[in-house]
């Protein structure tokens, strides 16, 4: 008669054979595709093991699914706490069981109370269909992990890393969390597959087009990095959260000082004419500690810059206009863009430094039939609400509504600095000309139009000069180029005790 | 062939490469100008210039097609 293995060392055969995860088959078909195993993963994620895992023995019974294919862990990244949830793929291609989805609900309940981060590893063929009814309807199944995120949204940091497909539902792992970072090639998110696309629609469409990383990270927006490889997205995961506190009663962690890059005078970067492009990074290199700026959603909207970065060592967030992409005009991509940084940042108290060029939001038919009206309407909301300090840089020229979405006087910015080269106004000299002395300007003899605009335009042109801006307040101060960077330092340190709420209501009624 | 497109509109301020020239990527093939900005538009790949399907002067859409190159 066999001998009946005692419980301690049932407990760790089933430990062994469960952390091996699925058939060696499928760790070898995930290795040509340069993938991790998701344990492999969360060692990199914590330089080292995870501080304590629940749920491993979740359906120990069968064999055929070992922690019933999620990891939920907590560890440290950079000694502080996180919570973890880690789709293995070779265990049902990662797919969702009861078990899984109940799994992934505790460890958002603990991030929630114990007051940490959640990093969601994604890799997964979606929900376990033959077993729908038992994880897709009810009150604690797959819908209630979208629940828990929109709840704990703005609360602690989300993250997703996409190492693989994030179909259907659980594609709104991705669109629920603040940012999503993608592994070129392998990763992929979509609700519908190519294969369903043509059984149900009779689309023919490669992955890649519709639902491939790339084509998140620039056409969708959907993505807000885009990894080369797996380790490069883990170690965006770190660096990122970095600028982030644990939760939204926090302040940012700080970092060492460090000073910018070298690199040529502002004075030199910005151009006097208003109307030339200029490269806004370098700009921004010149006055961020050197290696700080964590760019996101580099490839969508490239018009609007926003990204993550320190001066003297504080975490800032940075919405600047880049005027070598469409002259810096706004469009509903950037504005939508702009907005969700600038949520993001207000969430956890990351103050936000504004640097504007803007010509305005772009005019024209095929942006009003798009709705430019209401995506800008989405970009300046999100500018009055932001609770966060706001120092608004008036860099060059700041047209019309460009005002309003870069932070301008009237949105509650703690500052609005100019450079020499500041002008605001309605709209540029040319196009007030032209919209106020249209029929003077045809009545008059040919000869005589080109003096009377350009006497027009100079008359303008005083009631839009920096100088007189400042005169009436409409600026708190106007900053000679080299002592930009200091005086940034400076007011960003007294404004770190900002304490402000918005408006008390049940919701806004939000511009989408 | 490769398309280079307007990608906002407004109008062909200077058309900067003619039909037969080598071209280089990055290289600035046209510039728009929009917004009362020069907007200057680049191509990615570099090759020969095939087709012009602009002009200096006219109002081009977001998409409209500027030039064709070969890769």
């Amino acid at each position: 008669m066999e001998e009946k293995l005692s419980a301690a060392e049932q407990l760790a055969a089933h430990i062994e054979r469960i952390k091996r995860g699925g058939p060696p088959k499928y760790h070898e078909k995930a290795r040509e595709q340069g993938k991790l195993h998701a344990r492999e993963r969360l060692r990199l994620l914590f330089a080292g093991e995870p501080e304590f895992e629940d749920g491993l023995l979740a359906e120990c019974l069968n064999p055929e699914l070992p922690a019933d294919a999620v990891i939920t862990a907590v560890g440290r990244v950079d000694g502080r706490l996180v919570a973890a949830v880690a789709a293995d793929s070779t265990v049902k291609a990662g797919s969702w069981g009861a078990k899984s989805v109940e799994k992934v609900i505790r460890m958002q309940e603990l991030a929630e109370h114990m007051q940490m981060p959640l990093i969601y590893l994604i890799d997964s063929a979606g929900a376990r269909i033959p077993d729908q009814i038992n994880l897709f309807p009810g009150r604690r199944h797959g819908g209630h992990i979208f629940y828990n995120q929109v709840r704990l949204s703005g609360v602690v940091p989300q993250i997703t890393i996409l190492f693989g497909p994030s179909p259907a539902g659980a594609a709104y792992v991705t669109a629920f969390a603040d940012v999503a970072i993608m592994v070129e090639h392998n990763a992929s998110a979509y609700l519908g597959s190519p294969r369903m696309a043509e059984m149900v629609i009779g689309e023919k469409v490669t992955l890649e087009y519709m639902g491939g990383a790339r084509m998140h990270c620039t056409v969708s927006g959907l993505g807000d990095f885009l990894a080369a490889n797996e380790e490069e997205a883990i170690a965006l995961a770190r660096a990122y959260l970095a600028y982030f506190p644990q939760h939204y009663t926090q302040r940012p962690p700080t970092a060492s000082p460090v000073p910018p890059a070298p690199g040529r005078p502002l004075a030199e970067i910005v151009p006097a004419e208003q109307n030339v492009p200029f490269d806004m990074y370098e700009l921004i290199m010149a006055l961020v500690d050197e290696g700080s700026f964590l760019e996101v959603k580099k490839l969508f909207a490239p018009e609007l810059i926003t990204g993550l970065a320190r001066l003297d060592g504080r975490a800032i967030g940075i919405v600047a206009n880049q005027p070598k992409v469409k002259g810096g005009t706004l469009f509903s991509d950037s504005s939508d863009k702009g907005a969700r940084f600038v949520a993001l940042c207000s969430a956890f108290n990351i103050p936000l430094l504004f640097l504007a060029d803007v010509p305005g939001f772009m005019i024209g038919s095929q942006v009003e039939r798009t709705g430019i009206i209401r995506h800008g309407a989405k970009f300046i909301a999100a500018v009055s609400q932001a609770t966060c300090p706001k120092i608004s840089v008036i860099v060059r020229k700041c047209y019309g509504a460009g005002l309003y979405a870069m932070a301008g006087p009237a949105f509650g910015p703690d500052a609005v600095l100019a450079l020499p080269t500041a002008q605001i106004a309605v709209m540029g000299p040319e196009a007030a000309v032209n919209a106020v002395y249209a029929n003077q300007i045809a009545a008059l003899p040919e000869a005589e139009r080109a003096a009377f605009i350009a006497q027009k335009r100079a008359e303008y042109a005083a009631d839009i000069d920096i100088f007189r801006l400042a005169s009436e307040l409409i600026v708190d101060a106007v900053i000679p180029f080299e002592h930009l960077r200091d005086e940034l330092t400076r007011r960003f340190a007294a404004y770190e005790t900002k304490v402000a709420r918005f408006s008390e209501r049940n919701n806004p009624v939000y511009p989408v | 062939m490769q398309r280079i497109t307007a990608m906002m509109a407004g109008i062909v301020a200077q058309v900067l490469v003619q039909p037969g020239e080598t071209v280089e990527p990055g290289q600035e093939v046209v510039v728009l100008e929009s917004m009362k900005m020069q907007i200057p538009v680049t191509t990615p790949v570099g090759g020969t210039v095939r087709t012009l399907h602009t002009s200096e002067g006219a109002f081009v859409n977001e998409g409209d097609l500027l030039l064709e190159l070969a890769p």
